[in-house]
């Protein structure tokens, strides 16, 4: 096949540009779907080597993770928040950032959440739902937000700082459920109280999923549209690609910086407020569950497209909740999943080397470099 | 014996010895980190290879009842995590960033697959020089126990000093960091450079790992780092890329890091996690106040992209 496409493509102009376009998407697809396969044979051979079969383990995570409406709920569970912590990495990403702290969001967002819920007791129970979530973006908006700022006006490492501002969060949480907003009644736990029942974020209809997996579809919509159908997303994307370009193009990089790290905070945030609302009743330490860093993967896996995020991020859910399962059934420990997705991240980091690079997608290219 | 009522002179002398306690995997990492940063490169995955240090350091102390093998064996492991993301980085279009956050998550995670089986027993410790033996005062003998890899990490810090300004070896990797035209110019192979280099500061940053795991705390927990490996990191960036500032800032976390514990000693425990969060507010002010807006950082590596 590599030898035949230059061959047409001299042809016609038309058609040159139409097999190069359709290569170069071929390329944007294959790519990492090639990486994704090849993380799983890494895998797999983790654990032959181990003396454990691959195929029990793919087979526990399709009963785990995808095959009953059970696991689905399951997996369902975890798709809300790791689609909205994979659009923190995701929208900074597009102005070449990487902040992967979208943990802390997560966590401050879920805090705000239930502070709130304990505040709004005597309003209308939809507008008391609205402030909670109000309360969560806000919070999570300015946590990262800041670290846009941080970056765009002190120079800031943001990789660095993201992470830093992260495990501050986890403390604050700790000092303010086991401090000040401490409900007496929760013994064992640390929490905040409970948010009252009308409060609470139900299941959606026909499907065995809280509202926040739409909300986190919604979201991801938003962002594509945001990114590649408005004029600012296409400022972001210029300045992503060369920031002094941006500048003397009169672009607002500073603006941009902030508003995209603001608003990844802000669907952090969101995602800890579905956490609260509709998973746990109160911020404790269970807002700690590691989503913002699965997070980090899923942006990455889907190459910061919003669109592709959701697909990813229901695979990985799907391997998540497959854990337990996992851990019972073959005699393998919880973090087996972190492994897998240890490896499954460096390879489809490694893939990024190969684009434009293969003569099959590329059918310009002459020799080898 | 019996503590002595000391009072309130029990925070500061606590805060020095948790500061010698506490600071030595700092330096470590910051060393070997500093190495790698000196290169040309930055691993940011260094909280993994800790991690992993820790664990792997732990289960060959404890099989071989030998704390130094386990050193041996946790250098050993964090070279391995280095050459790995040397190689990897060694691509074209690969985000070195990008996968030293991979490597700290396949690090973590390894480490817990592995270290499962190690957290209920005890593995020997590594042994401490007790320099408060002219006192009577058990909190004062308490916080001059100066462990072995302490004194190690000053000495390295001192020869790697030294090695960067009269040395062949570092003036190689000085040149490689600070222009790629000008090594492969000197017929010098940068990316064999930099692959040596993220291999040895890997090794060091293991070395910290067990640390943790052999010494203090002194034992296996799957929370036994709680980024060390990353402020440390940072902490290389407020020490100019230079290993004696490196080992002075390295005290100085350590010393925050101690905070906590020493007011919690004396009673006050208000607050308790607003000051375990000290040294992470710590390294964010310092990053910020040592950030500068232009990106010209003074005695940053040209190659840096950290800085660019």
């Amino acid at each position: 096949m590599s030898i035949t496409f230059p061959q047409k493509a001299t042809g016609s102009p038309v058609a040159a540009q139409l097999v190069a376009r359709i290569a170069l998407r071929a390329e944007a697809v294959l790519i990492p779907v090639g990486a994704l396969l090849a993380g799983f044979v890494a895998f797999s051979l983790f654990l032959l080597f181990l003396g454990k079969s691959p195929v029990e383990f793919f087979a526990l995570v399709w009963k785990g993770g995808f095959s009953s409406a059970f696991s689905w709920q399951n997996t369902l569970s975890r798709v809300a928040p790791l689609v909205l912590a994979a659009l923190c990495v995701a929208l900074p990403a597009r102005l070449g950032l990487v902040v992967i702290g979208g943990e802390g969001a997560i966590v401050l967002g879920g805090l705000a959440a239930a502070v709130t819920g304990t505040l709004v007791v005597g309003l209308p129970s939809a507008m008391g739902m609205v402030l909670m979530a109000v309360a969560a973006m806000c919070l999570g908006g300015l946590w990262i937000g800041a670290i846009g700022a941080l970056r765009i006006k002190r120079g800031v490492n943001e990789t660095i700082a993201s992470l830093l501002m992260a495990y501050i969060a986890i403390a604050l949480l700790n000092h303010f459920v086991e401090g000040p907003f401490r409900d007496p009644a929760s013994l064992n736990k640390p929490s905040t109280a409970p948010i009252e029942t009308a409060l609470q974020v139900g299941d959606m209809p026909f499907v065995a999923a809280h509202w926040g997996v739409l909300a986190g579809i919604v979201a991801c919509l938003l962002c594509w549209v945001l990114i590649e159908r408005t004029t600012i997303g296409f400022a972001a994307r210029i300045a992503g690609d060369n920031v002094r370009a941006a500048q003397i193009q009169g672009l607002p990089v500073s603006k941009l910086v902030i508003g995209f790290t603001a608003l990844g905070g802000a669907c952090a945030g969101l995602g800890g407020y579905f956490e609260v609302a509709a998973v746990h009743g109160s911020a404790n330490a269970s807002l700690i569950a590691g989503y913002g860093y699965t997070g980090i993967l899923v942006a990455f896996l889907a190459r910061h497209n919003p669109l592709v995020i959701i697909p990813v991020a229901v695979l990985l859910a799907g391997f998540e909740a497959s854990g337990g399962l996992i851990q019972r059934r073959m005699d393998l420990p919880d973090a087996t999943v972190l492994v897998f997705e240890g490896m499954v991240f460096i390879i489809i980091l490694l893939s990024e080397a190969l684009y434009g690079r293969l003569r099959i997608f590329n059918p310009g290219l002459r020799g080898a470099s | 014996m019996e503590p002595v009522e000391i009072g309130l002179w029990g925070v500061p002398l606590a805060i020095l010895g948790g500061a010698i306690r506490v600071s030595t995997p700092f330096i470590f990492v910051s060393l070997g980190e500093c190495l790698t940063e000196r290169s040309g490169r930055i691993n940011l995955g260094l909280e993994g290879t800790l991690v992993f240090g820790a664990i792997s350091g732990y289960a060959v102390a404890y099989e071989t009842g030998n704390p130094f093998l386990g050193v041996l064996a946790a250098a050993l492991a964090g070279a391995c995590f280095g050459l790995l993301h040397g190689w990897i980085c060694k691509f074209k279009g690969v985000n070195d960033i990008a996968v030293g956050i991979a490597m700290m998550l396949f690090g973590m995670g390894l480490a817990f697959f592995f270290g499962k089986p190690y957290i209920q027993p005890q593995a020997p410790d590594l042994p401490a020089i007790p320099f408060g033996w002219w006192s009577d005062t058990p909190q004062v003998q308490a916080a001059l126990q100066v462990n072995i890899l302490f004194i190690l990490g000053a000495i390295l810090a001192v020869a790697m000093a030294w090695m960067f300004k009269s040395t062949r070896v570092g003036l190689t990797v000085r040149v490689v960091g600070d222009s790629t035209d000008a090594a492969r110019a000197m017929g010098i192979n940068p990316n064999s450079v930099r692959l040596l280099s993220t291999a040895a500061g890997g090794a060091l940053a293991g070395i910290g790992g067990a640390y943790l795991s052999l010494y203090y705390p002194g034992s296996w927990t799957e929370g036994v780092s709680s980024g060390q490996g990353l402020m440390a990191i940072a902490l290389v960036i407020f020490a100019r890329w230079n290993p004696i500032n490196c080992f002075w800032a390295a005290l100085l976390f350590g010393g925050t890091g101690a905070l906590g514990p020493a007011l919690q000693s004396v009673g006050i425990s208000e607050g308790y996690y607003l000051f375990f969060a000290a040294p992470y507010v710590l390294t964010l002010i310092l990053l910020i106040m040592t950030s500068s807006p232009d990106r010209a950082m003074q005695g940053a590596p040209l190659e840096l992209s950290l800085t660019k």
